[in-house]
This record gives C-alpha cells, structure tokens and sequence, in this order.
C-alpha cells in the first residue's frame, strides 16, 4: 500500500507534460535560431548536440516515464547504449584520413 | 540441496527495499512486455545511431557537402515537423494517462489525435521529398556537391518516416482493440513508448540533419 501511494505521488502530472512539452519546443526554437549563427563548427556541434541530449533526456525521463521506474531499469538500459555509440567514434580517425586523400 | 532450493527461491521472491534492485521475481517491477519494448528501443536507437555516424563519416570525409536548405520550404517545414511530433507526443501520453484513469472512449479519441499528428507529420515530410527529388536530388546524385547528400538524407529520414508510419498503424490496431475492450493499460503504456522514441530519435535528426545543412544568406 505504501508502495502504490508513493508511485501515486511520484507520478507526473498533466501540468509536468505541458511544462516539458514547453521546454522541448523552446530548445528546438534555439537549436533554429543556432543555425542561422555564423559558429565555428566545432562549437555548433557541441551546442547541437548538447540542446539534442538534453531534450532526448527530457523525453525519456518524463514522456517514457523512465524516471518514474526502477532506477535498475534506467542503470540497465542506458550505459549499454551510452558505450556502443561511444565505440562508433573510433570511425572518426579513418574519416579525417579518407579527407586528407581527397583530390582537391 | 534442498535447503539450498528453498534459500534460492526465498531469494528470488524476495524484495529488497531501498537497494537498486527492489524488483523481487520480476527485476525491474515492470511487465515482459514493457521491457520488451524498452529492449528493441535501446537497439533501434543503436540502428539510428549507426545510421547517423555514417552520415557524419561521410560529411566529415567529404570536401563539397551540399548545404541547400533555404529557410522556406525545408527548415520552416522541417520546425512545423518537430512540433507536430513533439504535440503528438503530449496526446500520447494523455492515452496513456486516459488508460489508466480515465474511460476507453478518452483512450480511443487520444489515440486518434496521436494518429493525426503522425500523418501529418508524414504527408509534410513527403512534399519535402518531392520537392527534393523534382530538384534532381537522386541517391547518388545532386545538382550541389557531394553526391551521397542524397543517400545520407533519404536513407535517415526515410528509415525515420517508416519508423512514423509503421507507429501510426500500430496506435491504429492499438485504438482497435482498445475499442473492443482487449488491452490493459501496460500495453497502451508500450505502445507509447515507440511513439515517444520515435520522437526522440528525431529530436536528433532534426539538428544533425536540417540545421546544419541551412544555406545562409
């Protein structure tokens, strides 16, 4: 009983929704408003792709209720992800290479 | 032997409040068919994320990209795009919230607006397509640069756009039997969570793939 009371509580409500759905949309209306900002590329990217995380975290935290299970789910789930895409970056040297081959 | 099957299963039974675990019999306290989902999430999102490195394998390898998105139509179109998916999401949570609480009519009608806004989202996209291929971006070819702008752009948001309209269709049977009574709120809650992957998947699609290549001025 104690259990579903506290699930009760913790559970997000429809003003939470709203709230988030709010912020996703200010991101994105930043992330519009970066690509018309002459950046250095290296900058934009970092930016992008921190404003994506963030919004990605957002989605999965609160409209897939992620943050609202158990934290072995969440611990389970995510660093197995996190490590396979971390391991598709050792393309990256052989792409730099491949650019260095190019006719120009 | 015996005493060591009874300390097993004693375990396996057992819950262990305020530690990570907590789950007992079922480790994360959640249904087969929710971590089902969440399973097949975890490796689509590794397909995309794949598909998204050998988008930027190639741009970074390449010397000419390509970067024609003019204001209007793409990026306007590609922004209305994110909101539509973005506020389709929020009625899919609604389902969700109706399934649990609410009646099956709410459910039904929640659903339908998801559906909507995914239709939407698709018939926008495909004027965009349309619009890209009557300028004579083929796969392996385009009037700009590169030429595998046109593999790397069709192959991520076409994968995407499948991804939409496969969800569409799965929400449809989905409200279906809803409908007829033969669902539980769990399998509206996994439904749900393709839907909202699919969103996320192009919370990074968008960025990468529209905002970066936007044709300034």
């Amino acid at each position: 009983m104690d259990q579903a009371s506290k699930h009760a509580h913790s559970e997000a409500s429809v003003k939470i929704f709203l709230y988030v759905w709010f912020w996703l949309l200010a991101l994105t209306g930043v992330e519009v408003f970066l690509g018309y900002e002459h950046l250095e590329v290296k900058l934009m990217l970092v930016l992008l792709m921190g404003l994506s995380v963030i919004k990605a975290s957002l989605i999965i935290s609160y409209f897939m209720h992620l943050r609202y299970e158990r934290r072995s789910m969440a611990l389970t789930l995510m660093p197995a992800l996190v490590i396979v895409v971390t391991l598709m970056f050792m393309l990256f040297p052989d792409s730099f290479r491949l650019l260095q081959m190019r006719p120009r | 032997m015996a005493s060591h099957e009874a300390t097993s299963a004693h375990l396996h039974e057992a819950t262990l409040p305020g530690s990570a675990w907590g789950g007992g019999v079922r480790p994360f306290a959640t249904g087969s068919k929710k971590l089902g989902m969440w399973l097949f999430i975890i490796s689509d999102a590794i397909t995309f994320s794949a598909l998204l490195m050998a988008y930027s394998y190639v741009r970074v390898a390449s010397v000419a990209w390509p970067t024609p998105f003019q204001f209007y139509p793409a990026i306007i179109k590609a922004t209305v795009m994110t909101f539509i998916l973005l506020t389709s999401s929020v009625t899919m949570v609604m389902a969700v919230r109706a399934a649990k609480v609410g009646s099956r009519a709410s459910v039904v009608k929640w659903l339908l607006a998801t559906m909507a806004g995914g239709l939407a989202f698709v018939a926008i996209h495909a004027t965009e397509w349309v619009g890209l291929i009557e300028e004579g971006v083929r796969l392996f070819k385009n009037p700009w640069g590169e030429p595998l702008f046109g593999a790397a752009f069709f192959t991520l948001t076409g994968l995407h756009m499948t991804h939409v309209f496969v969800g569409v269709c799965y929400l449809g049977v989905v409200a279906a039997l809803v409908k007829m009574g033969k669902l539980t709120s769990e399998d509206i809650e996994v439904s749900g969570l393709y839907w909202h992957f699919v969103d996320l998947v192009w919370m990074f699609i968008f960025p990468l793939v529209y905002i970066l290549n936007v044709k300034m001025g």
